[in-house]
């Protein structure tokens, strides 16, 4: 299972692995934001969170078709099927490497985007906190959706329809809690509902996953 | 530590392709399918490593003891050859992955890309995945493709040392492999009458 990470790590960084891409397409969006709404710090301020709740989940759904489509191209993934690995695993370390390429960069730099949206001070700690809580359901999720259209050639289009109506609640319970934090308000039981549903699509997810995976490998 | 299939029926794409196939394939044996393109070859091998279910019949082996190899050689280009060879290795629990590069005589490449090799050094690496598995019973669905006749001796040594081990091998192949002592399967006479599969779900699946 390591060693799957370590090869899945390793491809993102090298050339055409898109390690970067998720982050470059948040910037832009984020940066793109008061161009499109004005300069006005009080109206940036008020929609920031929910802007950037967007931006992570656009830039997540960006590289997952990368996530089954590069190993079904080349054959690694029949390999796989047939390797010692249950197909649960396989699933989960790949749900695992997306995050750590894709969902923890954008955790990480949100502060920094924060500050280009003037987000109010009180809303920083909430905001990283739901993404944190939040982005391991987008890829877990979008692990399922790259699970179902592996095989389909530009299935792209396809998972986003799939996935994006997935994401809602996590969309809807994360700004949530990053706007109530960001007005000063408290925020425990957006946070509990959002980390709710994290542990329950990575408890759950990773069997439907593996089992629409067996499905498509016929 | 034999494989042995019985009566097995099998479809691709909803239509029945072969029906009531059945053989055993002992230790230290090599068995050989023949037939024209389309007949089911590669289904049979599919089947056999266990990625698709079969409409009838059993395979029967012992768990984990197959290891599958197929058209496409399951090799990233970004990576060394010796990364990719050391990657599967782990996956399957060994860790020396020398004797696999001294067989296909890869020492000169391991540290390319295995983007940067031509089609017959890439179907040699993607064989050479098959000795760092540790695994007795290969499948191999044409492993030969894109061989020179250098490298397709290369390839018979290796069956033929892994033979000797005690281990065995099920090829699906057009081409003379060199290896007289294999035995020939002809699946033509098993070519299923054309029919549609009982399941109608199953062409949707």
């Amino acid at each position: 299972m390591i060693a799957l990470l370590i090869r899945d790590l390793r491809l993102a960084m090298r050339a055409g692995g898109g390690f970067g891409l998720g982050l470059a397409f948040f910037l832009i969006v984020v940066t793109l934001v008061p161009f499109g709404v004005g300069p006005q710090s009080e109206l940036l301020a008020r929609i920031a969170s929910g802007i950037l709740w967007l931006g992570a989940l656009l830039a997540c759904l960006l590289s997952l078709d990368r996530i089954f489509a590069l190993d079904w191209e080349d054959g690694s993934l029949d390999l796989l099927a047939t390797a010692p690995l249950p197909m649960e695993a396989v699933v989960s370390v790949k749900a695992l490497a997306h995050w750590l390429t894709t969902g923890l960069p954008l955790v990480l730099s949100t502060p920094l985007f924060g500050l280009l949206l003037s987000l109010p001070q009180a809303g920083y700690g909430p905001l990283v906190l739901s993404l944190m809580l939040g982005t391991p359901a987008l890829s877990v999720i979008g692990t399922f959706g790259a699970a179902l259209t592996v095989g389909l050639k530009r299935g792209g289009l396809l998972l986003s329809l799939l996935v994006l109506p997935l994401y809602v609640p996590t969309l809807i319970f994360g700004a949530e809690m990053a706007r109530r934090g960001a007005e000063g308000l408290t925020y425990s039981t957006p946070l509990l509902m959002l980390a709710g549903i994290t542990c329950g699509t990575i408890a759950l997810l990773p069997f439907a996953s593996a089992a629409v995976l067996k499905v498509n490998l016929r | 530590m034999s494989l042995n299939v019985s009566d097995l029926t099998i479809a691709r794409g909803g239509i029945k392709v072969l029906e009531a196939v059945s053989f055993v394939l002992d230790p230290g044996r090599a068995l050989v399918l023949r037939g024209p393109n389309g007949i089911g070859k590669t289904t049979l091998l599919r089947t056999v490593a266990g990625l698709q279910p079969p409409l009838a019949g059993s395979v029967a082996a012992e768990a984990d003891s197959l290891v599958y190899s197929g058209h496409s050689d399951g090799i990233k280009a970004t990576l060394t050859v010796t990364e990719n060879l050391d990657f599967w290795a782990s996956v399957f629990g060994q860790n020396d992955i020398a004797p696999a590069i001294a067989a296909f005589q890869l020492e000169r490449l391991s540290t390319r890309p295995a983007g940067a090799l031509s089609a017959g050094q890439k179907r040699r690496l993607g064989l050479a995945r098959l000795l760092v598995t540790g695994r007795p019973i290969w499948v191999l669905d044409e492993p030969t493709v894109s061989l020179d006749t250098d490298a397709v001796a290369m390839f018979a040594d290796a069956v033929r040392s892994h033979l000797a081990q005690g281990g065995s091998a099920l090829i699906a192949t057009h081409i003379d492999l060199g290896l007289p002592e294999a035995q020939i399967l002809d699946v033509g006479p098993f070519r299923a009458r054309a029919m549609e599969a009982d399941d109608f779900d199953e062409a949707f699946l």
